[in-house]
């Protein structure tokens, strides 16, 4: 049980990693992903550990989540990527000046 | 591998295979019914959406040329050598006949579904809610329209200068609307 959280743990650090460092709202996106699943894998890890449903329904809701999270990130991308010709967070920063 | 691949597509390529691995992780922790969703719903779904996506946004000339680039086999083969180390272990599990979870025991989806619709079923409609939301949200952000990001910005592209201009064109875009909307409510009535 311990390995499953350190998986998790590792995982969710990897994610975290790669939202900070990367630049392109698309791969920042994906990091997001890794570390719900990061999430996800330790509440399915503490359903276990206790024989509980309640870790199972918890990775549901943070499937739905992810899943409405990722269609309005990506339609936001769209989005800015048809007005700014660009995928670099670094000059999306219209709504600062 | 995957927060440090340069294209996109190979990072989807070796995202799809973490999914998968986690999917095995759940289903050895004793939760087939949530490895089934994971491999349906994130290795499915969410990756089609991505690949959706980066394909929307590289048009042009320069795809064929990434296409060419694509088919070389430094592309695929180190994310399908990791498919096939998962699929080497399942089938070193299979043919072992040891197939037994390990120590941790099974918490059916039947108790799962019980829990979900009678303990969590107000946290289940919300869900509901926030996928209707999601859908309506993505529907209305990524229409395809020659949209500007503010009016004066619209205007001192064209006009030079912001000012009155901008704001009889911002009283006429109302006008407009309304109008509309009125046409859409003698429509449906």
């Amino acid at each position: 049980m311990d390995m499953v959280l350190a998986l998790a743990a590792i995982l969710f650090v990897l994610g975290l990693i790669g939202a900070l460092t990367r630049k392109n709202i698309i791969f920042i996106l994906i990091s997001v992903e890794v570390m719900l699943n990061a999430a996800g894998l330790a509440f399915i890890a503490a359903g276990a550990k206790w024989q509980q449903a309640d870790g199972q329904v918890m990775f549901l809701f943070i499937l739905a989540m992810a899943a409405a999270e990722v269609s309005v990130g990506l339609a936001l991308v769209l989005q800015a990527y048809h007005q700014h010709k660009t995928m670099d967070v670094e000059q999306l920063k219209q709504l600062r000046d | 591998m995957v927060i440090t691949r340069y294209n996109p597509i190979h990072a989807l390529l070796y995202l799809v295979v973490s999914f998968l691995a986690i999917a095995m992780v759940f289903l050895s922790l004793g939760a087939p019914f949530v490895a089934a969703l994971e491999v349906i719903v994130y290795a499915g779904a969410i990756i089609v959406l991505f690949i959706f996506v980066v394909m929307m946004l590289n048009l042009g000339a320069e795809t064929a040329g990434q296409e060419k680039q694509w088919l070389r086999p430094k592309v695929w083969l180190a994310p399908s050598a990791l498919v096939m180390v998962l699929l080497g272990e399942m089938i070193w599990l299979l043919i072992s006949g040891n197939n037994t979870v390990t120590d941790v025991g099974v918490v059916e989806p039947k108790r799962v579904a019980i829990s979900l619709y009678r303990e969590y079923i107000i946290a289940l409609e919300l869900v509901g809610f926030l996928l209707m939301a999601g859908i309506v949200g993505a529907a209305h952000i990524g229409q395809h329209k020659k949209r500007v990001l503010h009016r004066f910005l619209e205007d001192s592209k064209t006009n030079g200068v912001p000012g009155n201009g901008a704001h009889t064109d911002l009283v006429k875009k109302e006008e407009r609307q309304t109008e509309i909307q009125k046409e859409i409510s003698k429509a449906d009535t």
